[in-house]
């Protein structure tokens, strides 16, 4: 067993401004340049990035009581519904919720002008939302309707807290029937038009440990443009998919949820989203450090985008079956073939925004101002299937 | 060779002229038409694109204008917000022309505003609201 480094150690190397960080992106050219063991004597953390609609988003907030107090029955934000089955002024908005006036799907495909990701991006933004509330009215809580315009900096809590997002790999997503459809994976059109997909690559966090060795509870990232921490693994999190014999899972994998204090994150990185006939959503920036521990972090996070592979998906519902397995690295040189036909590929996420998140991250260690969390307990990993 | 993507505004007294046939006999010049509409105050928007010889060309726009076309390059009427753009390239599925494109291997996306056609399938899809197109606006 060659170099092992522990999170305390590397911590102090980041106290003392003699950390190497790089991102995965680099260190994907020096592991092939390199090896594994010089990867992990020299470097210390592995930067990744991704950057896309992720629709299982949301924020708890807490609007502050008023004078009569009122317990909160139904919020609405900027006209957006807010869940607030909670304490009196406490509610959740969701990304998705689109505002209460929005002609849905009616004329096909919908707009979805304005929802829930939208009122978290202006809420961030530090613009005025108007924030309705209303009440059934109790003994204790005798207000029945409270109106006012809320600014972020003034609520007394809001906390962004994902249930899912990051998703270990995604599905690669055409259209085989004879009209254009509108999904959450774009618009996809007629007998294979185009192929979509949705991942970062050799960028994306959970690529870059594949049996989530570092990551898990506790573990500090940048959310948002922000810090924020895996507090949990997410909902669908389902490590035990085929994999290939580097680790990476050849379908949808694991998931995280995500939690950070809304105050401090950024609009660029925080962007409310509307999917063509499909509906609202929020765009969130996830950056997450990979520590180099021993060789076997340098070996996953030395993954290329043709060692990532994923499954063509037809979504008209023709053919339930996946109709081939494609890497990303065909992916994102621009052309694929699916049942012998020439198809261009589509990308939902971001890989130049992807590249700056993991960027800023790698910034922030050099300079001292983000230390690595280390996790209290990993994610499962049952792999066997 | 030479190719340009105009928007062509016509006053409602020449709307009716046989304007882009006259083009074809008298300049040599061919045309695509990209886009027509006459709007209920009845003037005119054309959006084509004109090829020609750059001789023919200039003639061809000097005669237009002569006659009360207002012409308007292309990316006068569509604009992208380049703060608003995150660079998914979620819009290059529908931009038939390749005005919208993926720079590789960077994977930036480019919008090339002299290859738009005005379709403005880019509006409806782009999940950040960052394209804007004015064209159907009558002025
Ligand atoms: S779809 Fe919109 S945000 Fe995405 S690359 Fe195109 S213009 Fe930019
Ligand atoms: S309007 Fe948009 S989609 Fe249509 S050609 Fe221009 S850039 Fe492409």
């Amino acid at each position: 067993m060659g170099v092992v480094k522990s999170y305390e150690e590397i911590n102090e190397k980041i106290q003392q401004g003699k950390v190497v960080v790089i991102t995965a992106e680099e260190m994907t050219q020096i592991v092939k340049d390199r090896g594994t063991k010089y990867a992990a004597q020299e470097v210390d953390i592995v930067t990744t990035g991704t950057f896309a609609p992720m629709c299982s988003s949301g924020a708890f907030v807490n609007f502050g009581h008023t004078q009569p107090p009122i317990k909160a029955h139904r919020v609405w934000l900027n006209d957006v519904p807010a869940y607030a089955g909670l304490a009196a002024v406490d509610f959740y908005i969701g990304a998705t919720e689109p505002s209460v006036d929005d002609p849905l799907n009616k004329i096909h495909p919908g707009l979805f002008q304005y929802g829930g990701g939208h009122v978290i991006h202006d809420l961030v933004s530090g613009k005025p939302v108007r924030l309705k509330a209303e009440g059934y009215g109790t003994d204790c809580y005798p207000n029945r309707f409270v109106e006012k315009t809320v600014y972020l900096k003034d609520l007394p809590n809001a906390v962004l807290c994902n249930p899912r997002n990051a998703y270990q790999n995604y599905n690669c997503a055409v259209n085989l029937s004879s009209k254009t459809i509108y999904t959450y994976m774009g618009v996809l059109k007629p007998k294979l038009g185009n192929a979509n997909y949705s991942t970062s690559g050799c960028l994306s966090p959970l690529l870059n440990d594949p049996y989530y060795k570092t990551i898990g509870l506790g573990t500090r990232i940048f959310l948002g443009g922000g810090v924020g921490y895996v507090v949990w693994h997410g909902t669908q999190h389902n490590p035990g998919v085929p994999r290939n014999e580097k680790g990476v899972p050849r379908a949808p994998a694991g998931t995280l949820m995500l939690l950070g204090d809304l105050k401090q994150m950024q609009p660029r990185w925080l962007v409310g989203v509307s999917i063509l006939g499909y509906g609202c959503s929020l765009a969130v920036g996830v950056g997450i450090p990979i520590p180099i521990l021993n060789e076997e972090m340098a070996y996953y996070t030395g993954v290329g985008d043709e060692d990532i592979v994923t499954q063509v998906k037809d979504y008209s519902f023709t053919e339930t079956e996946p109709l081939g397995e494609v890497s990303y690295a065909e992916l994102k040189r621009g052309v694929i073939k699916v049942m012998g036909k020439e198809v261009p590929t589509v990308p939902l996420s971001s890989y130049i925004r992807a590249k700056e998140i993991a960027e800023s991250l790698k910034t922030w260690i050099k300079e001292g101002r983000f230390f690595l969390g280390k996790p209290q307990e990993l994610l499962p990993c049952s792999t066997e299937t | 060779m030479y190719a340009k993507v105009l928007v062509l505004r016509f006053p409602p007294e020449i709307v009716d002229k046989p304007i882009i046939t006259n083009l074809v006999r008298s300049y040599n010049l061919t045309f695509n038409i990209l886009k027509a509409q006459i709007f209920p105050r009845k003037e005119g928007l054309m959006v084509l694109e004109l090829r020609g010889n750059k001789l023919d060309y200039d003639r061809g726009i000097e005669y237009l204008k002569r006659i009360g076309v207002r012409i308007e390059p292309i990316d006068q009427s569509i604009k992208r917000d380049d703060e608003a753009c995150f660079q998914c390239g979620a819009c290059t599925a529908v931009c038939p022309t390749g005005a919208l494109y993926i720079k590789r291997p960077e994977m930036e996306v480019i919008f090339d505003s002299e290859r738009c056609s005005g379709c403005e399938w880019c509006v409806k899809v782009c999940p950040a609201h960052a394209m804007t197109v004015t064209l159907s606006e009558a002025e």
